[in-house]
Formats: C-alpha cells, structure tokens, sequence
C-alpha cells in the first residue's frame, strides 16, 4: 500500500500535548473565572478532540471525501446542539401574552 | 512465481489473499474500510451527540444541581482515567504503526498494551461506580443526597451513569475488537500490506477516548471551583 506512514516522533508530541493539556483543564477547574471555567474546559477539550482526530487518527493524512464526511459530523451535530439550545436558552426572553 | 495463498479468479491471475473481489487493490479497498469506519463513526457522534444535548438542556435548566452532582465525583480517579485513557490511544496509534512497517511482534504487544490500559480504566471505573453505589447515589427509589436540589441532583447522576455506562460498553466492545485484532496478528493475516483492520479498530478506540475527553470536564470539572 502506498498510504502515508505517521512518524511515531508526531504520535509521541501529541501524546505529550494532549497529556499538558489535560493536566491544565484539571488545574483551571479549581480556578474561578466566572462564565469563563465553561469556556475554557470545552475549547480545551475541543482542541485535544481535533488533535487526536487530525493526527491519531489519520484525518490529516486521508482522502477528500473522509475529510468530507468527519466535517459533516461535526457539522450536523453542531445544528443539532445549536437550534436545540437556540430554543431551550430563550424561552424566557418571551414578553408577549 | 506461485504465492500459496492463491485465491483463483478464473481469469488468470493472483491476487492477495484478503482482496475482496471487487477492488482493484488492497489501496483501494484500505481507502473504503477507512471511508466504512468513518461513516460508522458518524452514527457514533449523533449517538453521544444526543446524550450531550440532554445534558446541556438539564445543566443550563439547573444549574446548581448539576454543580452539586458534580462535586460529589472524584476528579482524581477521573483526572487518572483521562490520562490512562490517553496513553492507549497513544498505545493503539503506535500498534498502527507497528502494523504498517510489518513488525507483528512489536504489533502484538501494542494491542495487548492496549487492551491493558482499557482494562484499567475499567477497573478504576468501577471502583468509581461502586463508591457511588455505597454511598446511595444510584438513581431510583434508594437515592439519598443529604444537600439540597435532590430531585435534580438524581437527574444529574442519571445521566452520569447513562453516559459514562455507554462509554464504558464501548469500551468493552473495543476490548473485544482487540482480542479479535490480536489473534489476527498472530495468526498472520494482518500483513504490512493488509493492516487496514488495524487501522479502522484504531479509529474505533480513538473515538471512544474523544467521547471520554468531554465527558471528563462536563461530569467532572465544570463548576468545581468556588
């Protein structure tokens, strides 16, 4: 097969990274920054997701249409958790009736 | 030249053992379990995806509730789980590599590392469940939670057991595709030209870590300060 070979050198940095990350997620958690602790939890989550998507498992590296069908999954899941809250975080915004 | 495992066409020629009839070759067919795998996965992320979105309608409803639930977890065993979890990702992507450059025996102790790592998180799992289960956090008719919100804190861990038990079963699954993989390594008939079952059991295994990367700050650390 002529497929792209990952060096390991690329799979122990992300494993390094992800490992950092992970302890930093933990340590700001203990931290208050108001609204902000949300934030920072899921960006970082974000990022160790995409590492792991992109590198372990291969996404960099692959065809077209498996890039097509990973940002579809991302995508449709995004409208699903966005009109869904979209609805359930403005109920109490009405002011009419 | 006469390979033994010749698979016969009736139109004269050889082709690798484990190429199925209609590919051109194992490229290709490698190019489609991998496209397979990922639409698979797809599937996988509106599953969990669903069970996230009852999570945020309920913690953006209460709030406190779910703050409360929240303390009552241990965010070292979870903290210790996260990290384990990580290393046999680390672990599985190295076993693809060892699979590629056709080192079966490196290969076959990458997969039972693997496998080990799954287990312990398993095996921490447990130990999480069963302290929740002394202390009578089980949601249902024997649910006591001394503190106030009980009613939504019960809701709260409704949905730490349902994910993290689906989690957990994915694991177990995953435990089982690596046995698999193993005998196939050892057996020889994951080759470096025919690694793909490697491959598409690795993205399988990663998928279940992601799940866990955001269970981890959502069950474990979102409203832990203060």
């Amino acid at each position: 097969m002529s497929d792209h070979i990952v060096p390991t050198r690329v799979y122990y940095i992300i494993f390094t990274i992800l490992m950092v990350c992970t302890a930093i997620t933990v340590a700001v958690a203990f931290v208050d920054l108001g609204p902000l602790n949300t934030v920072v939890a899921l960006s970082i989550a974000v990022f160790k997701a995409v590492l792991v998507v992109l590198f372990f498992m291969h996404v960099k590296y692959s065809t077209r249409l498996t890039w097509a069908v990973v940002v579809g999954s991302v995508f449709w899941l995004g409208i699903m958790l966005a009109l869904t809250m979209g609805d359930y975080l403005t109920r109490g915004w009405r002011t009419y009736g | 030249m006469l390979p033994e495992p010749a698979h016969p066409h009736g139109h004269g020629h050889v082709h690798h053992p484990a190429l199925a009839h209609h590919f051109d070759n194992l490229a290709q067919q490698g190019e489609a379990s991998t496209l397979g795998m990922w639409v698979f996965l797809v599937t996988e992320v509106l599953f969990f995806g669903g069970l996230f979105l009852v999570y945020l309608v309920y913690r953006s409803k209460y709030p406190e509730a779910f703050i409360a639930g929240s303390h009552e977890l241990d965010v070292l065993l979870g903290g210790i789980n996260t990290a384990v979890l990580i290393t046999s990702s680390l672990t599985m992507a190295l076993a693809v590599h060892a699979a590629q450059t056709g080192h079966r025996r490196t290969l076959m102790w990458l997969l039972v590392a693997t496998m080990v790592l799954g287990a312990a998180f398993l095996g921490i799992k447990s130990v999480e469940y069963y302290h929740k289960f002394e202390e009578h956090h089980i949601p249902g008719p024997g649910f006591v939670f001394e503190k106030e919100h009980f009613a939504n804190v019960q809701l709260f861990f409704s949905l730490y057991f349902l994910m993290t038990g689906l989690h957990a079963l994915h694991m177990i699954i995953g435990l089982g595709i690596m046995t698999w993989m193993l005998v196939w390594s050892w057996r020889g008939i994951v080759t470096a030209e025919y690694y793909s079952p490697i491959e598409i059991s690795g993205l399988y295994w990663h998928f279940v870590d992601i799940v866990w990367i955001f269970l981890f700050p959502l069950l474990y650390l979102l409203g832990r300060h203060g």
